[in-house]
């Protein structure tokens, strides 16, 4: 049940490339679980930029002095994400929240590697928390770019058992992508389950390790929306029901977190001829 | 159930809603709101009434729906562009067997006032659709969505033609139920929407949806490739919103008694107004919706303002106002001073 509620600036900081938004969200962040984003409406009332920007949750206090607040990570890439970078304390914002379907936790204690790809790190310090208070072994593989498209690498040193980092050119860590160093990890651990947030690729990659491995994968994917609530069907991707048929599923209210063998990633963008309701090839 | 705050109505300190009777009529359809969602914009209404109750506006008019379950089109389908976006979705949905099962129930047991709106390739399949709508309670009305593709003739939409737009009003008219409202969707990228409006008068309908999106395109100067995969889109947002007012006026000059719902970028209750104005009966929040979920209650308090303060005790009384003949040349004042420096 998502809801929406005038919140408030509490602070902008930077990190690394990226700003974090602490935000008043009453309401929203009390019931906010790992994986949930929430979106905002963008340069206020008279906007020409007419479309919400979806943030995942990064973190969330329910209780303080400003009652429920939450914090989100943003990248600049456009307008929308400038103007709200350039925030400041005690302005007004928007949000509509907690949206989507959560990170699946597990009943039993198994052994975890949570992979973040540049800030898709974001989510997964509530996960690693929780993962961790169910008494999960959580393992912590993150990658970016460079060194400054890492995010919050101290602080999820602190959470995991181990952290692997690589960057693409070895600015810190190993040199490559996180799904080279991976196999490797999920194998010295024994790991159970993935759980992931990052780019497209990099996700369909995870999902094939862990599919490799018979491990669980869970993840979070980020498709361009326009509603966020499930109205407006920009958002989907083929995924394959438990009836084994494909479906065009909205990544906002389906998603994000998807199990990572039923997406069929390197279909994405496509209707794969066999989905349900696909036009028909060669037909008059 | 909780409701977004923004939606109970009027904040703390702010003033209660004035009494004004905002019923509207759409032919022999009443509805205690003149505030309707635009088709394609609200789903099935499911997901809206999380943020406001969807009772309480006139009616959810739901997405196109088609006969045989539909995958739409690949992605990218949305581009975000001045006041507004372009979309290219390709009317997926469920089926009509399964949006009456699942959908159409829920809205019944809901208690929502439900305009069901139905898309087709041919003239038989919106036949076919109508007749099964026929066979269940809890429509209030059909909308036709005539901006389809023509299968059986070159793929030309059928609103652009006044022939093939009064073929498929015809037959949906002739396999429903005799009394029941239809209306038919209008596409502005029409040379005389006027024309297209008598046909399907014509052929029946009881009145129009005045307008579906404009054809638009956004090409990508990173990838330098139109943006869509389906390269084409509407464009929906307040971009659009002087050509929808002309248009509503254009058909309510021809047309003094024709029910119209006006819509096409209404963001706030005087935008709604300005589309009353020009000869609207009822409004449709679209776009804004993606922008504010809880958009369709709070046009619908703020539409109420906006008359209060021009002193309309009554919804229905604004209805064309603008179309009132010129007000007389003021008489002479004698008193009146001039200010001269």
């Amino acid at each position: 049940m998502a809801v929406q509620v005038r919140g408030e600036i509490l602070d902008v900081r930077r990190s690394g490339a990226y700003h974090v938004l602490s935000l008043t969200a009453p309401g929203i962040s009390e019931v906010t679980r790992p994986g949930h984003f929430v979106n905002l409406a963008i340069g206020g009332e008279e906007s020409s930029m007419l479309l919400r920007r979806s943030f995942a949750v990064h973190q969330v206090q329910s209780r303080g002095v400003y009652g429920g607040t939450l914090d989100i990570v943003v990248s600049v890439k456009g307008n929308g994400t400038r103007w709200l970078a350039d925030r400041r304390r005690h302005d007004a914002i928007d949000i509509v929240g907690p949206l989507g379907r959560p990170f699946v936790l597990p009943k039993e204690r198994v052994n975890a590697v949570l992979v973040g790809g540049g800030y898709g790190s974001a989510p997964l310090f509530m996960l690693a928390e929780q993962l961790r208070e169910r008494g999960c072994r959580v393992d912590v593989v993150v990658g970016a770019g460079t060194e400054e498209k890492l995010f919050g690498t101290l602080e999820l040193k602190r959470l995991a058992s181990t952290l692997t980092v690589t960057t693409d050119d070895g600015s810190l860590g190993e040199r490559g992508l996180v799904t080279d160093v991976l196999p490797d990890v999920m194998d010295r651990v024994n790991a159970d389950v993935v759980y992931a947030c990052g780019p497209m690729p990099m996700l369909a990659s995870v999902a094939r390790i862990a599919e490799e491995r018979k491990a669980y994968s869970q993840c979070a994917v980020e498709e361009a929306m326009a509603c966020g609530i499930g109205v407006c069907m920009t958002c989907v991707l083929p995924v394959v029901g438990q009836d084994g048929i494909t479906r065009m599923l909205r990544s906002c209210t389906e998603g994000p977190v998807f199990r990572g063998d039923r997406v069929r990633w390197s279909e994405i963008g496509t209707i794969p001829p066999d989905t349900l309701g696909a036009p028909v090839q060669g037909g008059h | 159930m909780t409701r977004a705050l923004i939606s109970q109505g009027p904040l703390p300190g702010q003033d209660p809603l004035p009494p004004v009777d905002m019923s509207t009529r759409l032919g022999d359809l009443e509805l205690p709101s003149p505030v309707v969602t635009a088709s394609g914009t609200a789903a099935a209404g499911r997901e809206l009434d999380q943020f406001f109750d969807i009772t309480s506006i006139g009616a959810v008019v739901t997405k196109s729906v088609m006969l045989q379950p539909r995958s739409g089109r690949p992605t990218p389908r949305m581009a975000e562009t001045p006041s507004g976006m372009l979309n290219s979705i390709g009317l997926q949905g469920p089926g009509i067997d399964h949006f009456i099962e699942h959908d159409l129930t829920w809205l019944s047991e809901r208690g929502a006032r439900t305009i069901v709106s139905i898309a087709g390739g041919t003239v038989d399949e919106f036949s076919k659709l109508a007749a099964r709508l026929r066979t269940v309670r809890g429509v209030a009305a059909i909308e036709v969505n005539i901006s389809c593709p023509n299968v059986e003739n070159r793929g030309l939409v059928f609103a652009c033609e006044t022939g093939s737009a009064s073929d498929v009003v015809q037959a949906v008219k002739r396999h429903s139920d005799p009394r029941m409202p239809i209306f038919a969707k209008l596409s502005p990228d029409v040379t005389d929407i006027v024309s297209i409006a008598q046909a399907v008068v014509r052929a029946g309908a009881t009145g129009v949806s005045v307008i579906n999106t404009l054809l638009g395109m956004v090409i990508n100067t990173d990838t330098m490739r139109p943006h869509l995969a389906g390269t084409t889109g509407g464009l929906s947002g307040p971009a659009i919103r002087p050509v929808a007012v002309r248009c509503v006026w254009d058909i309510r000059q021809a047309f003094p008694d024709l029910p119209i719902i006006g819509m096409g970028g209404i963001r706030n209750g005087n935008d709604a107004l300005e589309f009353i104005l020009a000869g609207a009966n009822a409004v449709a929040a679209g776009t804004v919706i993606f922008h504010d979920p809880s958009s369709p209650m709070r046009i619908h308090n703020e539409l109420q303002r906006a008359l209060a303060g021009h002193g309309f005790s009554r919804l229905q009384d604004a209805i064309g106002y603008a179309h009132r003949p010129a007000d007389p040349e003021p008489e002479p004042d004698d008193d009146f001073d001039f200010i001269t420096e």
